[in-house]
């Protein structure tokens, strides 16, 4: 009984919006679905590098009056839903936002998984899904099976690879020796990092000398890093999340682990790792990175850090204000109108606050910045497959 | 000798995040499963007193427990008492208790989002090395396992020593024989179910020295508690604390010797084995 | 077979809810088949859970391990092999597991029964993601045609397959089994009925169900991970369903998720920022107003009519 009542419901639901879209008068807003998580495993990474920037965009967007659609000025409207962290809500959430919501686009969702959960649904409705945090090898199979589907933040092996040449960098002008420690969070991401960053090392000529992975969640990782320091390592690489980047991190500090170059993954980029460990966070390298002396960064930093009251990170906050900043040119050239955009992507340069940035026919942006190292209190990139501005690696000389 | 110290640091920190959650499913008889969300919630004070004022975790948790308990004392008066009143059974009161405190869980991270936000809070405190018998261990690790220590014995002797702490015994044992020698089984119950809420949240406040938190990480230290507590044997302190360690050494020796990708599934593997041969914990009462 | 008088139009009437329930696709709008989807998946999950838990009221956190482990099966099998197939192997695998689980877990009464199967689902996940990592194996993309009608019929098909269990099982021998042990384990030991073999061979069905179930869904997912595919959220959100429904009644569970999944998504789409509290709160409303779960609360209302009706 109840499913009847729920047909006619949807029955109900799917008529009333046939008529909503002819009413496009001034100032109309340009409604734009948000799904990311807001609690569960990778609430703690969103909250820095994902909602903050859709807060910073937004109001920056409607104070100057909104976007200019031809030539109609209309503010954008933020719908947002918390997925917790759960592929299958992030599914529903899109759902809703594509058929209930009737938004005109849609963000991209937060992480590699919840990214590529969405992607189907994203793909079927129309919506371009402009990613700023899905990091995968995969990208010519996604982008084949999901047109719409544009790829900012690079993909593991160019991340791998971006340290490997940088330590390779440090040994060939004599900084550091051929030794080096792996260790990785046994995680989807940690896995493809490790998996490539393996075959890459030895084809650099390192000599691996401590390779190990340990589970999400592990809570005391003195024995890891025990392990990789009775190695005697020249380098120390991470691949690691954000609660295990800053327990790496402590306890190599407390083992003085002596490397010159010492490396963690997700999480170095964040102004708290620089907050928690100050002075000693000097020289330390971490995936990602930008340009953060450029006037760009400088200015966008300045905007954050006033609207959502906190920094952003070095890194994918950046690349997640780019998203926007994307989708946002592509919609005041085209219109608000999904296929357009989608196609406009395909074929402009757009400028970002990471430079220009042009997909390849794969819907990859192919140059982004692998390697950033904290100098002087800004997480400087020193790596990219393609970016300007990259500073030298430095050695790093102990931890305090 | 690394292996066992670097085992016994972390195990104290395993007893400090179940030896709450034992107080309050062995005597209120709750299966407490908002228990880590006031771990984390202790973290957090612990964190904004120090970023603020620069307060001591070692202080703040005096500052924490009066509070901490007198909000779980009145959890359970207010919210689980009916619950326990209601229930004509022991399963239909653990049906319930994990029902209500799963709801409860979800407010916890609820409000937590709202006032802390869902950022990570993670600071450094006491992160040097100490040396201890030729090797080195972290400070804030050594000084939480001395706090976790400390809390436990004290624990352990008021409730052997203190005429309140026989009568919470009883209440573990028999709450219905203990109604009959005149104990307040309800009043005891509240008593025991505050100082579980203080004891992990002061657990919370000493781990956040080191430890990296968020308002959602709560359901993993709840897992790890419901684990130690059902190892050890319900209602027993010393069964925590012996779990509590050999997990710790356990984890330590696989991540030393063998492979630290091995470390959770060998802990989880030892608890199945302990309750496949010892159906009741290590210390559990058999008619539990 | 016999069937009795009141059996027949209690089929027809199932018989015809579900042919309903599969008509949904019909609606063509994708927002009511991922509710109908979402419901569809805790029915299956919540009901096949409680044919084990109802009558001999063990509570099992062990369905993210078996649903994981489903997920899994099509993760790894999906390039060499047909879809259905890899279904058929989950299930088995599901099966096989919940077999040894049961039989190790015969001493286990109460408490240490729910924590027991709960720290089973972390194991499972442990050896699972650190077998991944030493193959170097990167995640699973599992990309196909298999859109949701396609998954939400297989669901339906598979939720009238554990309703027609349940019905059997209600019938037989094992049923009467059950509920004897459920009331009293001495007594139905006493009395001659191999306890064991009944409880072992319903948490198979569990296991069965939920495995399948993980396998069936995985195409929806396209990316299987360890931390997503073995949520330990998934196990507790069984439960609550079902408890909240009433896990004593064939029935029950499937009177829970219906509101319940309503109420999630209503409660998803109007507190965006504060989802995990609202349902915090909502969770809390239930079990202090339903004690009896909705099974109580429509038999209260069954009871209710009929007086009013004798006294008219």
């Amino acid at each position: 009984m109840k499913r009847r009542s729920v047909l006619r419901l949807g029955a109900a639901a799917l008529a009333a919006p046939a008529i909503i879209p002819g009413r496009a008068f001034a100032n109309d807003p340009i409604r734009i679905g948000a799904v990311a998580p807001k609690t569960g495993p990778l609430a703690g990474g969103a909250a820095v590098s994902h909602w903050p920037n859709i807060a910073l965009w937004s109001s920056q967007v409607n104070e100057r009056g909104g976007l200019n659609v031809g030539g109609t000025m209309r503010p954008v409207e933020i719908i947002e839903y918390d997925d917790q962290t759960n592929p299958g809500e992030t599914i529903r959430a899109v759902e809703r936002l594509a058929n209930q919501d009737n938004v005109d686009f849609i963000l991209a969702p937060y992480g590699t998984g919840l990214n590529i959960a969405a992607a189907p649904l994203m793909d079927r409705f129309g919506y371009p899904q402009i990613t700023s945090t899905c990091i995968t090898d995969q990208v010519v199979d996604l982008s084949g099976q999901f047109s719409n589907m544009f790829f900012l933040l690079g993909g593991a092996t160019g991340l791998a690879e971006g340290i490997v040449s940088v330590l390779a960098g440090m040994r060939d002008a004599g900084q550091i020796g051929g030794n080096v420690a792996m260790v990785n969070v046994a995680d989807a991401f940690g896995i493809e990092l490790a998996a490539a960053g393996r075959p890459a090392l030895e084809a650099a000529g390192f000599n691996l000398v401590y390779d190990s992975s340990y589970p999400l969640g592990t809570q005391d990782l003195s024995p890891v890093m025990r392990g990789a320091k009775d190695a005697a390592p020249d380098a120390f690489i991470g691949f690691s999340y954000p609660p295990d980047t800053f327990g790496l991190t402590e306890q190599a500090q407390i083992e003085e682990l002596e490397v010159g170059a010492f490396y963690t993954a997700v999480g170095a980029s964040f102004p708290a790792y620089a907050g928690r460990f100050g002075p000693a966070v000097n020289n330390i390298l971490g995936a990602g990175g930008v340009n953060a002396t450029s006037e760009a960064f400088q200015a966008y930093a300045a905007a954050h850090t006033e609207v959502a009251g906190q920094a952003p990170d070095f890194w994918a906050s950046a690349m997640m204000y780019a998203s926007l900043q994307i989708l946002e040119a592509a919609i005041e050239t085209v219109g608000a109108d999904r296929e357009a955009v989608s196609a406009h992507l395909k074929e402009t340069t757009f400028d970002t606050v990471n430079g220009p940035v042009t997909f390849d026919e794969h819907n990859n942006n192919p140059e982004y910045w692998t390697v950033g190292q904290w100098q002087d209190g800004l997480f400087r990139g020193v790596a990219s497959t393609g970016r300007e501005g990259a500073v030298d690696a430095v050695v790093k000389d102990g931890w305090t | 000798m690394y292996i066992i110290i670097t085992g016994l640091l972390l195990g104290g920190s395993y007893a400090l995040i179940a030896m709450g959650l034992n107080l309050q499913y062995g005597v209120a008889r709750i299966m407490n499963l908002a228990n880590g969300e006031m771990l984390v919630a202790g973290g957090f004070v612990a964190f904004w007193l120090y970023t603020t004022a620069e307060l001591s975790p070692f202080l703040s948790i005096f500052l924490l427990a009066p509070v901490v308990f007198a909000l779980n004392w009145l959890i359970y008066r207010i919210m689980l008492l009916p619950l326990v009143r209601r229930a004509k059974t022991r399963g239909q009161l653990e049906v319930d208790s994990i029902l209500a405190t799963f709801g409860l869980s979800f407010v916890a991270v609820g409000l937590m989002l709202a006032v802390f936000g869902g950022d990570y809070f993670s600071y450094s405190y006491l992160a040097r090395s100490v040396p201890i018998a030729g090797d080195t261990f972290a400070l804030n690790r050594v000084s939480a396992f001395i706090g976790a220590a400390i809390l436990c014995g004290l624990v352990y002797l008021w409730l052997n020593r203190s005429r309140v702490g026989l009568s919470l015994r009883a209440v573990a044992v028999a709450p219905e024989s203990a109604r009959l020698v005149g104990i307040d089984v309800a009043q005891r119950s509240a008593l025991a179910f505050g100082l579980g809420g203080a004891i992990t949240a002061m657990g919370g406040a000493l781990v956040s020295s080191y430890l990296t938190l968020d308002a959602s990480t709560g359901v993993i230290f709840t897992l790890k508690a419901l684990i130690v507590v059902i190892m050890g044997g319900v209602g027993d302190v010393r069964g925590t604390i012996v779990a509590a360690l050999m997990l710790g050494i356990l984890e330590t020796f696989v991540a030393t010797v063998i492979d630290p990708g091995l470390t959770l599934a060998a802990a989880y593997g030892l608890f199945i084995l302990i309750l496949l041969f010892r159906p009741q914990g290590l210390f559990g009462r058999a008619s539990a | 077979m016999n069937l009795s008088r009141d059996d027949i139009p209690a089929l027809a009437f199932s018989a015809l809810l579900l042919g309903l329930a599969a008509m949904l696709p019909l609606t063509g709008s994708s927002y009511w088949m991922g509710i109908g989807l979402s419901i569809a998946m805790f029915t299956v999950l919540s009901t096949s859970w409680a044919l084990f838990s109802g009558p001999t009221h063990y509570i099992s956190l062990a369905t993210a391990a078996f649903f994981g482990l489903g997920t899994y099966t099509v993760g790894l099998g999906f390039e060499s092999l047909p879809f259905w197939l890899l279904i058929i192997i989950a299930a088995a695998i599901g099966a096989a597991l919940a077999g040894i689980v049961g039989l190790a877990t015969l001493r286990l009464s109460g408490v240490y029964f729910v924590i027991f199967t709960l720290g089973l689902a972390e194991l499972v996940r442990q050896l699972t993601t650190w077998v991944q990592n030493l193959t170097g194996q990167r995640g699973f993309y599992v990309l196909t045609d298999i859109g949701e009608t396609e998954i939400y019929l297989m669901l339906v098909g598979l939720a009238a397959l554990v309703f027609l269990t349940g019905w059997l099982i209600g019938r037989s021998r094992l049923g009467f089994a059950l509920r004897i042990i459920g009331d009293d384990e001495e007594v139905a030991r006493h009395s001659g009925i191999n306890t064991a073999r009944a409880k072992v061979l319903l948490f198979m069905v569990s296991g069965l169900v939920a495995a399948a179930t993980g396998a069936i869904l995985a195409p929806r997912y396209v990316y299987i991970e360890p931390s997503l595919a073995f949520s330990p959220i998934l196990s507790f959100q069984v439960v609550i369903m079902a408890l909240l429904g009433g896990p004593g009644r064939l029935w029950g569970p499937l009177v829970g998720v219906i509101p319940f999944t309503f109420l999630w998504e209503a409660i998803s789409s109007s507190f965006p920022n504060q989802t995990t509290l609202v349902l915090g709160i909502a969770f809390l409303v239930i079990v202090y107003a339903l004690p009896r779960g909705f099974v109580g609360l429509i038999e209260d209302g069954r009871h209710r009519l009929r007086a009013r009706e004798g006294y008219a």
